[in-house]
């Protein structure tokens, strides 16, 4: 047994036991952190395939994003997720059926795929000792210069609408200012008052 | 390295995208006067990249993705110049009213390059970047004055129902892809050639059809057309009648011409019935408008609906018919839009058909000029507005499936021509309606040189006009 069957039992074993805690689990942070946890194992998996390019997209994008917002959203909303639970065996009949109806399409697609769809018709990619990353580079820089440059300056435009149309100078607001913050002395931020009794202070 | 070789071909676009960024960063760090100092640059890189492109060689960059050809040059040139007077007039008007922030001209510039990329789009990803890059900045614009709840309103429609068309447009654009093998337009035209996937490829012509047909606001998808023109700070909505309509329709007439060479019959169909449908809306919709901004916002559907009749006719001579037009059409409107920059009682804009009456008691100049730009919108002989018909309705008359919905387009025209003679009936013999503000200096500049070149100059400039368009319409390589 070499080391790409070792490396693909653990990966596809702790993919699924992620998996089965993400819905599992009763604490939605928890969830959350298995869920990144098997979009890591899935990564691992691309890169046994060869398929190192999509291993990061896996990482940056569902990771770094989409998990992270789901970090968000569970601890920033207040969301009652045991009201969410109930009714669980009720619609276990239903779920089950669905379950089962997916199963089958997967099957069969794969049956079909593996038999006479497109990898069956198709050779594997030719090998070279270029990467997937230093081929896209490749094109990307070159023959898609002006797309890609395109899509930066989209990117650009939303960025500045973001702040043209939320970004309010409000007066009266006390931001940072470390420099004037740290030359502080007890003089200038203390203020020794004598109140007279029954009147307050006003500032 | 072919990027570096055709560098002029392109250097227009670079020029406005360093100069965009280049402004935005200045503008951040330039304090109080930001807003006139960077719209001041954003005026010179505009200028300077429709010189650029007046004597750009004409080649094509980046695999296919950018076209420079004639049509191309006639139609930047026009746009960046619009663009450039849209800065000139929305600086001043907002530094009047005191929401002086300087992204307005960066946000102009970047839109003048997607319009740039839209008209040089040779691939279907390249029309989406432009498109997108434009209606993106625009959606913003839109909602510049954030506290106005009509601005918000009218940037938060435009933007949900432009996410929509994207939506048509791309589904169209991969279905194409998927059918012809190819992004390429040459290629698609090739692959329909050689009979590949025949029906699909006509199928995601028609989403992209109804995609494009949306951001030139041609009905039945325009319904978004008279709320975002009225609630739009006026400087943007003379911005968004003008060039990005021209940007929109070269980039349509590029998209047929090339990628559907051999299947005019079918494109013409959808063409002109979404024309006769345009002009019907345009001018039976104009009848019961009382504000001037949506009046001009059904009227400019109406003029989509004939340069559509110009593209429908698929010949050289319809694009030649289908620039001038727009050309002409892109200078009356932005001259109408400066007369309402330029009026307004008491610090309020008069923005209703009633504030305009006795218009020639008060501001005699403001009146006349508007009077001109509505004789051309309603195609009196002679004003700029009857040249663009004229050319339109000559090729389109001379290909025999588009006599009836031309003879129908002039039909509607007089229909139409209620309210223009309403707009001007008002001015001239009604009650007035009492004094108006001094007229800022920017904005009668700019409607009196429009107005000047309505009448009687575009007389003069016709033939150069026609020149420039005729050699414009030849690089679509049409018969």
């Amino acid at each position: 047994m070499d080391f790409t069957a070792i490396a693909f039992g653990v990966l596809s074993t702790v993919l699924l036991g992620a998996a089965l805690l993400v819905i599992t689990a009763r604490n939605p942070v928890h969830a959350v952190l298995f869920l990144i946890l098997s979009f890591f194992s899935g990564a691992g998996l691309f890169v046994l395939l060869g398929a190192e390019f999509l291993a990061m997209l896996l990482i940056v994008v569902y990771v770094g994003a989409v998990a992270v917002l789901f970090l968000f959203v569970v601890m920033m909303l207040d969301v009652d997720f045991a009201s969410l639970r109930t009714g669980y065996v009720q619609y276990l009949p239903l779920g089950l059926v669905i379950s089962a109806v997916l199963l089958i399409e997967m099957v069969g697609v794969s049956g079909v795929v593996a038999t006479r769809g497109a990898s069956a018709a198709q050779t594997a990619a030719p090998v070279s000792d270029v990467s997937n990353i230093e081929r896209i580079g490749q094109v990307l820089y070159t023959d898609y210069a002006y797309l890609f440059q395109g899509a930066g300056l989209v990117l650009t435009v939303a960025m500045i609408g973001a702040l043209v149309l939320t970004l309010r100078h409000r007066p009266g607001v006390k931001r940072q200012n470390i420099a004037v913050q740290t030359a502080r002395t007890v003089k200038s931020g203390l203020k020794i008052v004598q109140v007279k009794t029954g009147e307050g202070i006003s500032e | 390295m072919d990027m570096i070789s055709v560098l002029p071909t392109y250097l227009p676009e670079l020029t406005l995208a360093i100069g965009s960024i280049g402004v935005l960063v200045g503008g951040a760090f330039a304090g109080r006067h930001a807003l006139s100092l960077v719209s001041g640059i954003g005026v010179l890189v505009l200028v300077s990249a429709a010189v650029l492109q007046g004597v750009a060689p004409h080649a094509v960059a980046f695999q296919g993705a950018f076209v420079s050809d004639a049509a191309a040059s006639f139609a930047k040139v026009a746009i960046y110049l619009a663009s450039a007077v849209a800065i000139f007039l929305g600086e001043r008007w907002l530094s009047r009213s005191g929401d002086a922030r300087f992204e307005y001209p960066v946000l102009i510039l970047l839109a003048a390059l997607g319009m740039g990329v839209m008209v040089s789009a040779g691939d279907l990803i390249a029309l989406y970047m432009g498109i997108e890059l434009q209606s993106l900045a625009l959606y913003v614009l839109c909602a510049f004055r954030r506290d106005d709840a009509k601005a918000s309103e009218a940037g938060l429609k435009y933007f949900v129902l432009g996410a929509l068309s994207s939506g048509l447009l791309l589904y169209g654009a991969s279905l194409i892809y998927g059918f012809a093998g190819s992004t390429r337009f040459v290629d698609i035209a090739l692959a329909a050639q050689m009979g590949a996937g025949h029906a699909g490829v006509i199928f995601g012509l028609i989403f992209l059809v109804c995609g494009i047909a949306f951001k030139v606001s041609a009905a039945p998808f325009h319904m978004w057309t008279p709320d975002v023109y009225e609630g739009a700070p006026t400087p943007v909505t003379a911005f968004l009648a003008a060039a990005p309509k021209l940007a929109a329709m070269v980039l349509f007439a590029r998209l047929l011409t090339t990628s559907f060479p051999n299947s005019i019959g079918d494109w013409r169909q959808i063409i002109a019935v979404i024309s006769v449908i345009s002009v019907t809306v345009g001018a039976l919709g104009g009848l019961v408008q009382s504000n001037l901004k949506r009046l001009l916002a059904y009227s400019s559907i109406a003029n989509i609906g004939y340069a559509l009749l110009g593209l429908a006719a698929g010949s050289q001579d319809g694009i030649k018919g289908m620039l001038i037009f727009l050309a002409l059409y892109v200078v009356d409107i932005t001259g109408f839009f400066a007369c309402l920059l330029a009026l307004s009682r008491q610090g309020k804009p008069m923005e209703t058909l009633s504030s305009l009456a006795g218009l020639t008691r008060t501001r005699p100049g403001l009146a006349f000029a508007i009077t001109i730009f509505s004789m051309s919108a309603l195609g009196i002989p002679f004003l700029s507005g009857f040249w663009g018909k004229f050319f339109v309705f000559q090729a389109a008359v001379t290909t025999p499936s588009l006599v009836w919905p031309a003879v129908y387009g002039l039909v509607m025209s007089v229909v139409g021509a209620f309210y223009y003679l309403r707009v001007v009936k008002t001015m001239w013999f009604d009650e007035s309606a009492g004094e108006t503000d001094a007229p800022p200096a920017d904005a009668r500049l700019i409607a009196f040189g429009a107005a000047a070149f309505a009448f009687p100059l575009v007389n003069v400039g016709l033939h150069w006009l026609e020149l420039f368009a005729g050699t414009a319409a030849k690089a679509f390589g049409l018969a």
